[in-house]
């Protein structure tokens, strides 16, 4: 019979643990989210970002040649590289993580540091050793325990507690003389009294559940929406709604996302909707992000690991402000002028200070009073701060053109003032952009998918859109969606509205043992998705919240 | 037009979506000179459409009118001729997303059938990527070739005649994904594995049946693929309804005016349809599941080449 790969079955046991993280999660953060660890244990200090500045960071460069001398195809962006963004994988479950070397890392009940992968190929398996190294395998192993007996049934199985003849204190001595994983499955087999007698197909389960407490196999993989999505919807659905990775696949069909859009997105689902959007325009087109409170929050983003250029052609454009550019009023001048001299130079959070000078003035929009939630997620903006900063490393590391670049690069170099300036501008500059994009109001699509309630915000967001353009709205709940439906009806301008859920099955398909999995998910959220035309009787008007007539109530049931 | 940059106004050889109402709506050449009949009257293209905005309202000759759509992949699933059974957008977006295309991707896919899910890769993949579609059958191939350049993305996607299972998809070493919908896909996994690039890829099949995907798991498996997983998703439709349910008598009406207690009909609802009923109702908006749903599509099995 041919050996399965081993594919955890969905186990009541795995259900106990999502509640626990769940539970944690109100409780102690730091033990259910080790990456947030990180923040505390002074990976996002200023002198970090001092090193960053000052190119002591080790660059790409250098890792290429560690990865030349590793694997003969390094030029491959297929090979693990220094200041790459990748995805730990064990079973199901994923993490991700900035390559950054002499770096302990804390996945799964294991540390250690990714020093030694990098020049491998992604995909690429990894033991850890108890050192706190990985070894690379290249071929996973088969474990074939060379008995073949096997029960029949399990009548003459009895429950004594006395099978496994290891004691605890056994198992853990195995561990601590830093016997590999397989061995100790092995051991527990020869040791188990009922193994024999087991049918085969428990006898599977057995070495599968062992295998995966003791055989501590992880895979390096490239990050990607596929990846990304279903790993946040596992570890922490509640920074990205409880969307779903199904319900993120259908946001962005319906939407049309594609190359050269113009598309407007405004979500508050840790930036993984702008990545997976970002990925499905590969740098053509141009994306708007409005945002809500003092800045977008990119922290899923970032960890896509986009090439810069992917960034040249993203804006962002706060909420507070939609309304005064659709009403024409909107000015730079009626912002307060940015001076920042005063802030410390080394702790620079990548021009996050205008953000907050920018929302403060004028509050028109509902976000208002939200305001204070937004900074209440202080390791989200650090996780965006520190990796655009790496973005920009990287980026110069390997493009080394622009000469902005070039200077940042040569080391000793204070950051002075006058760069402080230029990034300022800068960001002026992107801001009336984004403003002028707007203003156009022939975006080629709106995706919304926020914790706010969405009617407001899509009555708005929608007169930016041009004709025929499809829009998407996600909500965790369906009865805010229900209310979006009928107020669209009664404004007009869009056709085909549909509210709808989608169910994700998985299957174990194994020779004579398919079945759907004992657990699934019970909800990823509801879409409202439809698509913008000629509203002919309000174009005259710009009112936005005119009353409805009769007539095109009519008109709609025609 | 083009399948993949939409384009403000209606030109001459665009394909077009009228869309008439709920649900129902056909796809329209538009050609100088042409007509199109419709339940609200004749469309006259030359002077009804072409030079007009996409998403505007067109008047029929009737006094009914429609509104003119940009065609999308999803609007053109749900409006092509169907030459075979086909993939809708549901399965597709999952497919899409679990494939990881994107802009550059090289796709391999087989059957073509009728390229509802053609235009979808494609869509995605553009302006860098290609897709090597095959199809065995000669009538759907050519029919596939010519709607291909009809909605202007030719270039993006190259067709073969062949069987899949004999001869592979004609191109080795290219692919970051591969697509099956045959009823054989076991039969044309080792294929699918030469066709993907050295360094690896993604590699997905569509089956009806619970056996064909017990034989492609082990064909999988076989070929050292890993991450084997096995999916099914399932669209759920709501309808938006404002409902009222009665209050029943419970015969306590007789002391003074009851409705003190119980605040019925008062729901903040806007558009309260029945204001002063006999009987006290309370209103309330539902997302009403459609009576009957699709239940099964097909089961989608994933996996990944490695290069262990």
């Amino acid at each position: 019979m041919t050996k399965w790969p081993s594919r955890p079955t969905a186990l009541r046991k795995k259900g106990n643990k999502v509640a626990s993280v769940a539970r944690a999660f109100g409780g102690n953060r730091k033990r259910a989210f080790p990456e947030l660890a990180l923040v505390q244990e002074g990976f996002f200090s200023p002198l970090f970002f001092f090193r960053v500045e000052f190119g002591q960071f080790p660059r790409r460069e250098d890792s290429g040649r560690v990865a030349m001398e590793a694997s003969p195809r390094s030029s491959s962006p297929h090979v693990i590289c220094e200041g790459d963004w990748a995805v730990l994988k064990r079973g199901d479950v994923f993490k991700a993580v900035a390559v950054v070397k002499r770096r302990k890392i804390v996945f799964e009940k294991q540390w250690f540091c990714l020093d030694n992968a990098i020049g491998h190929v992604y995909g690429t398996s990894f033991e850890v050793t108890s050192g706190g190294s990985l070894q690379p395998k290249r071929t996973l192993e088969e474990m074939n325990p060379e008995t073949k007996e096997a029960g029949t049934d399990n009548r003459n199985i009895i429950d004594d507690g006395k099978s496994q003849k290891l004691t605890h204190d056994d198992i853990k001595a195995l561990k601590d003389k830093g016997i590999k994983g397989q061995e100790i499955v092995q051991q527990l087999i020869e040791n188990s009294t009922t193994f024999r007698d087991k049918t085969e197909f428990a006898q599977d389960k057995y070495i599968k559940k062992k295998k995966k407490k003791y055989d501590a196999v992880m895979t390096i993989i490239k990050p990607s929406t596929r990846i990304l999505s279903t790993m946040y919807y596992a570890r922490e659905p509640g920074k990205i709604n409880y969307l779903r990775y199904d319900t993120l696949a259908q946001i962005l069909t319906w939407g049309n996302v594609h190359a050269g859009n113009k598309m407007i997105v405004m979500e508050t689902c840790a930036g993984l909707v702008l990545g997976a959007v970002m990925e499905r325009m590969g740098g053509y087109g141009s994306i708007v992000q409005i945002y809500p409170g003092e800045g977008p929050v990119r922290a899923a983003t970032s960890c896509f690991g986009f090439p810069k250029t992917f960034f040249d052609s993203l804006s962002e454009f706060p909420l507070s402000k939609v309304a005064s550019v659709l009403s024409g009023t909107f000015s730079l001048t009626s912002l307060p002028s940015v001076s920042e001299e005063n802030t410390p130079v080394a702790e620079d959070k990548n021009g996050s200070g205008d953000d907050k000078e920018l929302s403060r003035p004028e509050v028109d929009m509902e976000c208002g009073p939200k305001v204070a939630m937004e900074s209440g997620q202080p390791e989200d903006q650090e996780m965006v701060e520190f990796t655009s900063e790496a973005l920009d490393d990287k980026a110069k590391g390997t493009t080394f053109k622009s000469e902005e670049g070039i200077r940042k690069l040569s080391p000793n170099q204070p950051i002075n003032t006058h760069d402080k300036q230029k990034k300022q501008e800068e960001k002026k500059r992107k801001l009336i952009e984004a403003a002028a994009l707007l203003k156009n109001k022939d975006a080629d699509g709106l995706i919304v998918a926020s914790r706010f309630h969405p009617a407001s915000l899509l009555l708005l967001l929608l007169e930016l859109v041009a004709p025929s353009r499809p829009f998407v709205v996600y909500c965790q709940y369906k009865e805010p969606l229900l209310e979006c439906y009928a107020k669209l009806r009664e404004k007009g301008g869009v056709i085909n509205l549909k509210l709808s859920e989608t169910w994700l099955r998985n299957y174990q398909i194994l020779p004579d043992r398919s079945h759907p999995k004992l657990i699934m998910s019970g909800g990823g959220g509801y879409l409202l998705t439809g698509i913008t035309v000629k509203n002919e009787s309000i174009n005259t008007s710009d009112c936005l919240d005119e009353p409805s007539t009769k007539k095109r109530k009519l008109q709609e049931h025609h | 037009m083009s399948f993949i940059e939409y384009g403000d106004t209606i030109k001459e050889g665009d394909t077009a979506i009228v869309f008439l109402g709920h649900e129902s709506m056909f796809p329209v050449k538009v050609q100088p000179g042409g007509k199109t009949q419709t339940k609200y009257g004749v469309i006259r293209h030359s002077t009804d459409l072409i030079g007009k905005k996409y998403g505007s309202k067109v008047t029929c000759s009737k006094g009914g009118w429609v509104y003119i759509l940009y065609p999308t992949p999803e609007l053109w699933t749900l409006n092509l001729r169907h030459r075979t059974q086909i993939l809708y957008s549901t399965d597709i977006s999952l497919i899409t997303m679990m494939l990881e295309l994107k802009p550059g991707s090289i796709v391999c896919e087989s059957g073509t059938g009728s390229a509802s899910l053609s235009h979808a890769i494609i869509r995605t993949i553009a302006p860098t990527g290609h897709l090597y579609t095959v199809e065995f059958h000669q009538q759907r191939a050519e029919k596939a070739i010519e709607e291909f350049e009809e909605h202007k993305v030719g270039h993006l996607v190259t067709v073969k005649t062949q069987d899949v299972c004999k001869n592979g998809f004609g191109v080795t070493n290219v692919a970051d994904a591969v697509f099956l919908d045959i009823p054989s896909p076991w039969e044309a996994v080792g294929h699918a594995k030469l066709a993907l690039k050295h360094e690896g890829g993604r590699i997905c099949s569509f089956s009806p049946c619970i056996e064909q995907v017990q034989r492609t798991c082990l064909a999988l498996e076989e070929h050292g693929f890993t991450e084997i997983t096995t999916s099914e998703i399932l669209l759920r439709v709501y309808n938006v309804r404002t409902i009222s349910l009665q209050i029943p008598d419970l015969g306590k009406t007789a002391d003074g005016n009851s409705s003190t207690g119980v605040d019925g009909g008062n729901l903040s609802n806007e558009d309260a349809l029945c204001p002063n009923l006999p009987q006290e109702t309370v209103q309330f908006k539902s997302g009403v599941p459609l009576k009957e749903m699709v239940g099964h599509t097909g089961y989608l099995t994933f996996a990944t080449k490695n290069l262990f």
